[in-house]
Parts: structure tokens; sequence; C-alpha cells
């Protein structure tokens, strides 16, 4: 079989695994990665006494240990204490885990970086820290965040390979597994980079996207400094 | 309608507020003036809870509070029914004109949002931005911002407005724009405490001017008293007399 002849002849076979695995694993731990980061983030904001202390530590922890000892840790080792979890759901367990960490300190500094007197003004207008929050804080948090926020998901989507390691079936086990059948494994590696470029590349222009529609009134700022 | 009495305010071992007397009746204007350091700014983010004043009370509209008991609520009904106008405007970044100044209205006070785009045009057109309503204030001049921000305290229809500094932020070219809707408004009878250092504004608006160093009131009187006729001598030498 010729190197293209392979290469065409793989391709489905590894984009399938993707379709299947890689992205609803990328969406689903995504998903809870934010939903993690912004309670994480929202109580060191407003420093919630022990609370704060707890996220801090599940920081330290998780961006101070190798995500692949964290996907073995689950997988491999928690069944020592009885504790079995399918490939699959530990995976998403362990993204969502180690993702919400570092998103968590995106968002917070975003929110960080979001004027105090607004807050001061917020309350004098008659709103509380609730109303504050979801009304000014978070839209402005989420509009500086968004960029990293970004970056974050196309890291991960990449980052999701790993979870070969403990048997999911996602677009790098299935590339290894086609290779231990043909040994050829310069084209098939290649291939499997190629359709990673791509997702990224379609996440890429999302982004573009998002940040283009939200950047309304940080452009108009930019056009009144430069005089226009 | 509105009574201070005996406001302390440390920061660590610095005593900003040692013991500040202040009352201020409907329909006053009054101003506070005093060199930086004096006190003055902490004084009135004291009166609106944005700093907690150590001891004192507050009294208003015949109800007495203790600054040091009292409690959420009673802080957030006491700030529904006044409005602070902020030196580095602190709008809403994200809000256009009009929502900065709707905000107020719909989430804080439930008005639906057709009363409240009403009197919200309504309080833009009277600080003369009225076709300023759909612009972000980061499309607006500092002058522009601040009359905003104005628009934003009235809106709510607040029995007094706190001004801080409103005009030290802009250019000197802007204050006038700013100084002339605070003039109008005090024409109209609204009640406002104004932290300044425009000495003409002071000595033609106010009803009533305070002068502060050191975290006491020097000396409070007419206009005419403290501008013609100062009994201490640190106010004449501050006014430069």
């Amino acid at each position: 079989m010729s190197t293209l002849e392979l290469m065409a002849d793989s391709f489905l076979k590894i984009l399938l695994p993707g379709i299947r695995m890689t992205i609803p694993l990328t969406i689903i731990a995504f998903s809870i990665a934010l939903v993690i980061a912004l309670l994480v983030a929202m109580i060191q904001y407003a420093h919630v006494k022990v609370l704060s202390e707890i996220c801090r530590f599940y920081i330290w922890v998780v961006r101070g240990t190798p995500l692949l000892v964290q996907l073995y840790v689950v997988f491999f080792g928690l069944p020592d204490l009885g504790i079995i979890i399918d490939p699959f759901p530990a995976a998403v367990i362990v993204f969502s885990i180690n993702e919400g960490a570092y998103c968590a300190e995106t968002i917070r500094g975003a929110m960080e970086a979001v004027p105090k007197g607004q807050m001061e003004a917020g309350y004098c207008v008659g709103l509380n820290y609730w109303q504050i929050m979801f009304k000014v804080v978070l839209p402005q948090a989420f509009r500086s965040a968004f960029p990293a926020l970004s970056n974050s998901l196309i890291s991960m989507t990449k980052d999701t390979s790993l979870a070969a390691n403990i048997t999911v079936v996602e677009m790098m086990m299935a590339t290894n597994r086609i290779i231990a059948r043909v040994y050829r494994p310069l084209p098939l590696y290649i291939e499997v980079g190629i359709i990673y470029l791509i997702i990224s590349t379609a996440l890429t222009a999302l982004q573009r996207a998002g940040e283009k529609r939200l950047r309304r009134y940080e452009e108009a700022e930019v056009k009144i400094h430069a005089g226009v | 309608m509105l009574e201070c009495k005996g406001i302390t305010k440390s920061f660590g071992a610095l005593e900003v507020l040692k013991g500040v007397d202040i009352s201020v009746h409907k329909g006053d204007v009054v101003t506070i003036l005093g060199p930086s350091g004096s006190g003055k700014t902490t004084l009135i983010r004291c009166m609106n809870f944005l700093e907690r004043a150590d001891a004192g009370t507050i009294t208003f509209d015949g109800v007495t509070y203790d600054f040091a008991s009292i409690g959420k609520k009673e802080i957030a009904m006491l700030r529904k029914k006044t409005a602070f106008v902020f030196q580095e405007f602190n709008l809403f970044l994200n809000m256009t004109a009009i929502q900065n100044v709707m905000v107020g209205l719909t989430t804080a006070r439930k008005v639906p949002k057709e009363e409240a785009a009403k009197r919200a045009r309504a309080a833009l057109e009277r600080v003369g931005l009225g076709d300023r309503a759909d612009f972000y204030p980061g499309q607006l001049s500092g002058g522009q911002k601040q009359r905003v921000a104005i628009a934003r305290a009235i809106a709510t229809d607040p029995e007094i407005i706190f001004f801080d500094e409103p005009t030290s932020a802009l250019d000197p070219e802007l204050t006038g724009d700013v100084l002339a809707v605070m003039r109008s408004l005090a024409a109209d009878g609204m009640t406002m405490l104004v932290v300044t250092h425009e000495m003409s504004f002071a000595r033609q608006v106010s009803s009533h001017c305070i002068f502060m160093e050191g975290g006491v009131i020097v000396e409070e009187g007419t206009p005419e008293q403290i501008f013609e006729h100062p009994v201490s001598q640190r106010t004449a030498t501050f006014l430069k007399l």
C-alpha cells in the first residue's frame, strides 16, 4: 500500500474516534472545568474563609503535578481503594479538575482586573453583591478572560491525546492501533497531527469570531484614543 | 434630613476622622473644602458606608443608626435613598450610557423596563447627553462620563446626592459642563453634599461651607462667612484670602 493510500485508508479510522471520543471528551470536560473555575474564582475573589484556602490547595496540587500522573492516579490508582471508573468518565473527571484549576486562575485574574470602583458604584446605585457580580464584574471579566480561556481549550483538545494512556479509544489510541498493524509510524503520526491541526484551526477561527463579537466596547475605546 | 455625629475613622494607626459632626437639610448644598489628606473624602465615603466608620451615628429621615452596629440590610436600604458621584466616574464599562442609568432602576428597584428607559432618557437629557444614550463609556469624554454618572445618580430620585471631587479627574476645560449640571441641580432644589476643590462653585452655589483639616471641621458657615470673614487663620490661608 502506498503512503497516500494508507493515509486515505486510515483517515476515517482516526477521525471517527475523534468524533466519538476526543471532541465529546473535550466539550464535556471543558464545560465542567468552566463551572469549577467560575466557582473557585468567585470564592477566591470574595476571600471566603476556609473555602478560599481549600481552593488555593486545589490549584496548588493540580497545577503542580503532571496531567499524566493525575490520569494514572484516578484510573490505575483508585481501584486500589475499590473505586473503579471506566476510561471515558475517568478522563472526563481528570481533565475537568485539571483544566478547572488553570481556568480558575485565568478568571480570577480577569475579575480582579475589573476596576474596584465599579463595585462601589454598583452598591451606590442599590445593587447587591450578586447583582454586581453578574451584571458588572463577570461580563467584563469574561470578555478579558476569553482569549486566555480559548487558549486553554485549544491546549486541552490536544492534551486529550494523553487519555490514550488510560485506554480511552480517542484519536491517538486509534492511530497507535493502526501502526501496530501496518508498522508505518511516520505517515500515520503525521496524519493524526494534521487532524489535530484542523480541529485547532477551527477552534482558533471560533475564538477570533468570538473575540470580535465581545470586543465591541473596547474597540470603541481604542478608536477614541486614536482620535478617529 | 441627614445628620451624622461623632464620626471617627482610622486606617491602622492613622486617625483620619477625629469626631466629625455634620448635618444636611433638605434642599441644602453643603460643600466640604480642605487640603488633601484632611479626611473630607473619607468623611463622605463613610456617610455612604463605602468606608466603615469606627464610631458615630447617622440619622436619616428621623431614624438613627450607629455606625458600629448598622447591618447590611439597613445600609442597602439607606443607599437606595441616596446616590454617589465619584471622582473617577466609575461607570459600568460593559454597559451603554442608558444602561448605566437604567440598571439602578430595573435591577435594584424593580422598575418596569419601559418606565426605567423613559426615566433614564429623561435623566440623560437633563445632563445634556440625550444623544449619547447608546454610547459606551469608552466612547465618551471625561466630562461626558461624569455627566452620565450624574444622570445615573439622579435617575433614582435620591433624597441626597454625594459628590466626591466630581471634577478633579477632569481636564480644566471639561469641568465647566459638569459644574453647570451641578449648578442646575442645585437650582432645582436637589440636596447635595459636595467634596470639592472648585472654590468658585463652593462660593456661589453652596448654602453651607465646611472647611476641614486634620480629620476635624476647622470652621463652617455660609459661603460669605467662610470666604469673606473666616474666623480661623488656617481657613484664611487655605483660601488665600
